[in-house]
C-alpha cells in the first residue's frame, strides 16, 4: 500500500525518505521554489517554499513527508508572504532587469511573477557589488546573487570542482571564487561545467548568449514557472 | 453624457520618457480615454502645475536631484492617486546604476577630470537643482498606490490599469503584462 | 610564515575540525589571517581556500586585515549602555585618538564594539586581543591607554583590570554544593547506568540553554541510536545578552560541570566530549585546562575511568565571536572547523550531531544540575519547583538594581520576589530570557520564572522609569542584525530591514503607515527564519509594541508618509561641491 500525505486537499503518494517537494512534484504539484534543485542536495535557505505541515511553517524542500501529514501549499497567507520574501531579496541585491541578459528567463523574476509581485516593497540596500568579466566564457555579476548555493552545490557535487562558496556572515554575505586571484579566470570553471550554467539569476552568465531569445519567445514570457518547473523536472535548466 | 471627466496629470522625473512614449502607444484607444480623462500637468499639455483636484498622477523615472522631490511631492499632494510608472520609478532602474559610484566620483568624473573636458568646473547656478547622493525609487520618498512595472510598461499594461481603475474596479494585470523589462 | 603555519597545523594534527583553533594560534601571533596563511592552510588541512575564507569572515574576531597590536572591543550590550558606556566609548576614542571601527595610523591598536560580553554585573566591559575588561571607568581607560602607547604586553599590565568576579548573590540548591570531583561518577556507576537516568527524568530536569527539552530523553534517544561512536557536548557560547551564569559556573564550578558531561558519556556511551567556550571567555581557558588536567591525573577522565572500564575526555573548543554558534546544530558546525550555519532539522543532533553521530548538546547549567541529581537522587531536585518546572534555575540579574549578580531561584518565583531581593527600585519593566525573549511592565510582576510562564535561559535585565523602551529595542534590533548568520533570506535580510525601519522610528522619521510596516516585517522574519534566532529577533519590537503601542504612536508625525533617509543630507556632497548654501540647496525632510 502507498503512503501518502495531502497538499491542500490532494493527496500525494510518497515514498518513506522523500522530501514534501520531491514528492510533490512528482505528483505534479508547484511549491514555490528558488534554491532548491532536485539534481542536488536540497539547502533549504530561501524559504519560498514554506508550507504549513499541520499548521506550522516547514520548508517543503527539506522536510520529509510522512504519513498522514495535512499540507497547506496555497493560501492568500502564503502566497503574500512569499511575496515579501521575494521582494526582500530584491531589495537586497540590485535587480536592474531591463539591463540583465537573464530577463525572461530568471526564475527569481518568474517567481514574482507568479506571485504578483509589482514592486520592491522594502527600501533599498543599494550596496555596491562587483563584477567578474575576467573569464574568457562566463562572467559573474555579483549585483545578482541570491544566495541559493546552486552554482556552490553544482561545483562540488557535479563538476568535482569547488570552484564557489558563499563567504561571510548576514547581510555581508558573499558569493566567493576559489582562485588565488580570487577571481573566475584562475579558477578551475570551464565554461561547459554545470555550475555556470545553473545559476537561477542572471548572477552567472554565459558570455556572447545574452538577448538571443526575441522577447515573447523567453521562457517566461508566456508560461509560468509553475508549469515551466514541473515540466523541467529532474533536468538540468541551461538557460 | 456630462459626468465630470477623471483628471490625469504624468511627469517624467529622472526617466527617459520612454513611459510616456509607451503611453502614445495607446495610439486610437487615446481617443476612447480622453472621452473619460482630460489631462492635467503633463509634458503632453502646457499646464506647469497640478491643479489640487487631480485624480490620477502617473509618474515615470526615480528620484534624482532636489527638484524630483519637489515635483512629486506637488504630484502627491494634488493626486488622489499616486502611480509608479516603470522600472526606474519603481527601483531607480537604469539611472540608479549610479548608486554604487560616490557623488562626488561622478561629479568629478563627469565635469573636473573626465577626458576632453575644458574649463573644468562643478556648475553652481542656483537656478540648477542638486543631485541626491543617490537615486531612489519613488516609494522611498513618498506614498505610492500603485505600480506599473516595466521598461516601459506596454500600451496594454496603461490600458488595462486605466480601464480597471475607471469602471471602479480594483486593478489587477494579468501574467502577461506583468513584466520587469 | 609558511613554518609555522606548517607547525601549527602539525600540533593540531592536520585537522580540519581543528580549523578555528589554528587560526587562534595564527592570529595571535600576526593580529590577523594573512592570505598567505590561508593558502598554506588549504594545502596542508586538503580544504578548499574558500571554506577558510568563509570560517576567517563569518566570525566577528577573525580579520584579514591588521587589527593592531592590541584590538580593544567594547561591549555594546544594553546593560553596558546603561552603566555609561557611551561616554567612555567617546573618552576612548579621545585618549587613544582612533575612531571607532578604525586602525590607528601607526598600526597599533583598534577600537571598535562588539556583542555583549557577558559582563552585564560589572561593566561597562570590553576585550583587549581577546581578555575581558571590567568595571571601566576614566581612570582604568588612562591605565590602558598608557599601556597601549608604552607597548606594555598584557601580562604586565595591572592586574586588577582583568578581575571578573562571580557576584554570586543568592544561591540554592545547586550553588550551595561543592563542585564535584568523582562522587557523581561513582555514584552513577553504583547506582547504575540506567537506574541514573531514571533519577535524572525523575528530577524533571530540562534543559537550562532556552529551549528547556526534557534532559533524560535527549540522553536516552542518544544511548538508543544504533552507532559505534557518540559525542557529548557542553555549550558554553553563552552568548545572550545580560547572560553570564555559564561564565560563573565554569569559573567555580567547573568540576561539576565536567563531572555531569561524564555522567551524560557513561550513560549515552560517549567517548569523546567537548566544551565549547564563547571567544569571549578566553580569560577562562587555562584556568579550565588545568581542571581537566587534575581530573585526569585522578583518573575522572582519560582511559579506564575509576577502574571502571569506560573511557572518556573532554576538549575544549574555542568560539570567536558569533551569537549563533550558541544554537545547538551551528556550534556543531563550528566544532567542525565550519562556519556556524544552523542545519536543516531533522536529523537532530541526538541521532545526527557530530561528524554525522548521535551526540548531546547540553547547557553547562544542566550538566551541573545532571552531576548533582546523580549524587543526591531525583526528588531532591524535583522536590522543588513547579510541576512542570521541576528545581531552580540560576539567574544573570543585571540593569538597574542594587545587587547585581548571580541569584538561584526554585521555578515559580515570581518577578516582584526578585526584584525586592536584588534591591530594584521604580522598575519600568523586566527583558527576561535577553533580547530573544520577552520584555514585561510592571503590570506583570506577579508573573513566575517557570517554563509554562517566563521561560528563561537566564537573561533578566530590569528597567527603570528612566529608561526608554525605544532605546531598547533599538540596541536589540542592532544586535540581531549583526549577528544574523545570513543563510536564509527572512532573517538575513529581513534583520537588517528592521534594524532600519526601527531606526526611522526611533530617530523620530516615522509617519502613518509605519507602525504596520514594522509589525508586518516582524511577522514575516518570525514566522519564515530558519532557525531560534530569526524566530525570535523580533520580539523586542513585538513584545513592546503590544504593551506600549502609546510609545511607539507618540514618535510618529501625524504625516501619510515620511522618507526613512535624510533627504537634506543626501544633498550635501553635491552642496560641497557647488559650493552652495542657498534655500534652494536644502530639502526639507517632509512637505511643510
Ligand atoms: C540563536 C540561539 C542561541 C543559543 N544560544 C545558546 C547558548 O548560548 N547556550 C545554550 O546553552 N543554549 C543556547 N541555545 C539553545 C541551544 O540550541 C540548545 O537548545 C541548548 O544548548 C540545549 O541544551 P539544554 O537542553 O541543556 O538547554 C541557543 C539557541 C539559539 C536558537
Ligand atoms: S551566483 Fe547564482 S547560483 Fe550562485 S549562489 Fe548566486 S544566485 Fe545562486
Ligand atoms: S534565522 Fe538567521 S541566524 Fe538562523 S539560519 Fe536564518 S539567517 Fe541564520
Ligand atoms: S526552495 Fe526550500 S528553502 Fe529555498
Amino acid at each position: 500500500m502507498t503512503k501518502t500525505f495531502e497538499i491542500d486537499g490532494k493527496k500525494i503518494p510518497y515514498e518513506e525518505g522523500q522530501t514534501i517537494m520531491q514528492a510533490a512534484s512528482a505528483a505534479g504539484v508547484y511549491i514555490a521554489h528558488l534554491c532548491h534543485n532536485p539534481q542536488f542536495t536540497p539547502h533549504g535557505s530561501c524559504k519560498l517554499c514554506t508550507v504549513k505541515v499541520n499548521g506550522r511553517n516547514c520548508s517543503a524542500c527539506t522536510f520529509p513527508a510522512s504519513e498522514g501529514q495535512n499540507v497547506t501549499n496555497v493560501s492568500k497567507e502564503l502566497n503574500e508572504d512569499r511575496e515579501k520574501i521575494t521582494q526582500m531579496l530584491f531589495v537586497e541585491g540590485n535587480h536592474f532587469c531591463p539591463s540583465c541578459e537573464k530577463t525572461g528567463n530568471c526564475q527569481l523574476q518568474a517567481v514574482a511573477y507568479h506571485l504578483n509581485m509589482t514592486d520592491n516593497h522594502y527600501p533599498h540596500f543599494f550596496e555596491n557589488r562587483e563584477v567578474d568579466a575576467s573569464h574568457p566564457d562566463v562572467m559573474i555579476d555579483h549585483n545578482r546573487c541570491i544566495f541559493c548555493t546552486l552554482c556552490v552545490r553544482a561545483s562540488e557535487e557535479v563538476d568535482g570542482k569547488n570552484v564557489f562558496a558563499i563567504s561571510g556572515r548576514g547581510i555581508d554575505k558573499r558569493l566567493i571564487v576559489n582562485s588565488k586571484s580570487g577571481l573566475l579566470k584562475d579558477s578551475e570553471l570551464d565554461g561547459n561545467d554545470c555550475a555556470a550554467h545553473i545559476c537561477p539569476t542572471g548572477a552567472i552568465l554565459i558570455k556572447r548568449t545574452g538577448y538571443s531569445v526575441p522577447i515573447g519567445q523567453r521562457i517566461y514570457d508566456h508560461a509560468h514557472i509553475d508549469a515551466v518547473a514541473l515540466a523541467s523536472e529532474g533536468e538540468v535548466h541551461d538557460l | 453624457m456630462t459626468s465630470k471627466k477623471v483628471k490625469v496629470a504624468t511627469v517624467s522625473l529622472a526617466g527617459c520618457f520612454g513611459c510616456h512614449m509607451s503611453f502614445l502607444d495607446l495610439d486610437e484607444r487615446l481617443v476612447d480615454l480622453v472621452e473619460h480623462v482630460q489631462f492635467d500637468r503633463s509634458p503632453l499639455t502646457d499646464i506647469e502645475h497640478c491643479s489640487d483636484d487631480c485624480d490620477i498622477g502617473l509618474i515615470e523615472g526615480g528620484v534624482c536631484n532636489s527638484e524630483n522631490v519637489h515635483v512629486l511631492r506637488e504630484f502627491r499632494k494634488n493626486c488622489k492617486i499616486l502611480v509608479a510608472v516603470g522600472a526606474c520609478a519603481i527601483n531607480g532602474g537604469l539611472p540608479a546604476m549610479r548608486n554604487h559610484i560616490s557623488l562626488e566620483d561622478c561629479l568629478n568624473e563627469a565635469y573636473m577630470d573626465g577626458i576632453g573636458i575644458e574649463n573644468p568646473q562643478i556648475p553652481n547656478d542656483i537656478e540648477l537643482p542638486l543631485l541626491l547622493d543617490k537615486v531612489y525609487p519613488l516609494h522611498e520618498v513618498v506614498k505610492i498606490d500603485y505600480f506599473l512595472p516595466g521598461c516601459p510598461p506596454s500600451a496594454d499594461v496603461f490600458w488595462a490599469f486605466l480601464t480597471d481603475l475607471l469602471a471602479g474596479r480594483e486593478p489587477e494585470l494579468p501574467y502577461e503584462l506583468i513584466h520587469f523589462d | 610564515m609558511h613554518n609555522y603555519i606548517l607547525q601549527i597545523a602539525q600540533e593540531n594534527d592536520f585537522q580540519s575540525t581543528r580549523l578555528l583553533k589554528i587560526l587562534h594560534a595564527i592570529q595571535k601571533r600576526y593580529f590577523y589571517i594573512p592570505d598567505n596563511a590561508i593558502e598554506v592552510l588549504a594545502e596542508q588541512l586538503q580544504l578548499p581556500r574558500t571554506h577558510i575564507q568563509n570560517v576567517v569572515a563569518f566570525y566577528s574576531f577573525f580579520h584579514t586585515q591588521s587589527s593592531g597590536k592590541y584590538t580593544i572591543l567594547i561591549s555594546d550590550s544594553i546593560t553596558d549602555l546603561m552603566l555609561g558606556k557611551s561616554d567612555l566609548m567617546s573618552y576612548f576614542e579621545q585618549k587613544l585618538k582612533v575612531d571607532i571601527g578604525s586602525v590607528r595610523a601607526d598600526g597599533l591598536v583598534s577600537l571598535n564594539n562588539t556583542s555583549c560580553t557577558g559582563m552585564c554585573d560589572q561593566g561597562p566591559a570590553g576585550l583587549v586581543n581577546g581578555y575581558a575588561l571590567t568595571h571601566l571607568t576614566k581612570p582604568r581607560i588612562d591605565q590602558i591607554v598608557n599601556y597601549v602607547n608604552r607597548e606594555t604586553p598584557l601580562a604586565q599590565w595591572d592586574s586588577d583590570l582583568f578581575r571578573v568576579d562571580d557576584n554570586i548573590v543568592k544561591p540554592d540548591l545547586l550553588l550551595n554544593e561543592k563542585p564535584l570531583h568523582g562522587h557523581a561518577i561513582t555514584s552513577t556507576l553504583t547506582r547504575g547506568l540506567s537506574e541514573t537516568l531514571a533519577e535524572i527524568e525523575l528530577s524533571g530536569l530540562r534543559g537550562r540553554g532556552g529551549a528547556g527539552y526534557t534532559t533524560a530523553w535527549k540522553w536516552k534517544f542518544c544511548r538508543e541510536e544504533n552507532a559505534t561512536q557518540r559525542y557529548i557536548i557542553c555549550n558554553a557560547d553563552e552568548g545572550e545578552p545580560g547572560t553570564f551564569k555559564d561564565r560563573v559556573l565554569l569559573n567555580s564550578y567547573a568540576d561539576s560541570v565536567f563531572e555531569g558531561m561524564t555522567v551524560a558519556a557513561a550513560i549515552v556511551g560517549a567517548t569523546q566530549g567537548f566544551l565549547y567556550l564563547r571567544g569571549e571567555y578566553v580569560h577562562l581557558l587555562d584556568k579550565l585546562e588545568a581542571v581537566l588536567e587534575a581530573r585526569r591525573v585522578s583518573n575522572l577522565l582519560g582511559s579506564n575511568i575509576l577502574q571502571n572500564g569506560f573511557d572518556f575526555d573532554i576538549e575544549i573548543c574555542l568560539g570567536a565571536g558569533a551569537y549563533i554558534c550558541g544554537e545547538e546544530s551551528a556550534l556543531i558546525e563550528s566544532l567542525e572547523g565550519k562556519a556556524g550555519i544552523p542545519r536543516n532539522r531533522p536529523p537532530y543532533p541526538v541521532t545526527q550531531g557530530y561528524l554525522g553521530k548521535p551526540t548531546v548538546v547540553n547547557n553547562v547549567e544542566t550538566y551541573v544540575a545532571a552531576a548533582n541529581i546523580a549524587v543526591h537522587g531525583g526528588a531532591w531536585f524535583a522536590d522543588k519547583g513547579t510541576s512542570k518546572s521541576k528545581g531552580t534555575k540560576i539567574l544573570s540579574i543585571s540593569g538597574d538594581c542594587k545587587a547585581r549578580g548571580i541569584y538561584e531561584y526554585a521555578f515559580g518565583t515570581t518577578v516582584k520576589t526578585i526584584l525586592a531581593d536584588c534591591g530594584a527600585i521604580d522598575v519600568l519593566g523586566v527583558q527576561v530570557g535577553g533580547p530573544s525573549g520577552v520584555f514585561i511592565s510592571n503590570d506583570e510582576f506577579e508573573r513566575k520564572i517557570a517554563f509554562e510562564d517566563l521561560a528563561t535561559g537566564g537573561s533578566f535585565i530590569i528597567f527603570n522609569h528612566t529608561r526608554s523602551i525605544l532605546d531598547v529595542v533599538h540596541n536589540f534590533s542592532h544586535f540581531f542584525a549583526h549577528e544574523s548568520c545570513g543563510f536564509c533570506t527572512p532573517c538575513r535580510v529581513g534583520t537588517s530591514l528592521l534594524k532600519k525601519q526601527v531606526d526611522k522610528i526611533v530617530e523620530g522619521h516615522g509617519s502613518a503607515g509605519d507602525i504596520v510596516a514594522l509589525e508586518e516585517l516582524c511577522q514575516v522574519i518570525k514566522n519564515y527564519s530558519h532557525c531560534g534566532l530569526g524566530q525570535t529577533a523580533a520580539n523586542p519590537v513585538l513584545s513592546s509594541l503590544e504593551r506600549y503601542p502609546e510609545i511607539y504612536q507618540a514618535m510618529l508625525k501625524k504625516i501619510s508618509y515620511e522618507p526613512g533617509f535624510d533627504l537634506d543630507k543626501s544633498l550635501e556632497t553635491a552642496r560641497r561641491m557647488a559650493n552652495r548654501d542657498d534655500a534652494a540647496a536644502h530639502l526639507a525632510q517632509v512637505e511643510n
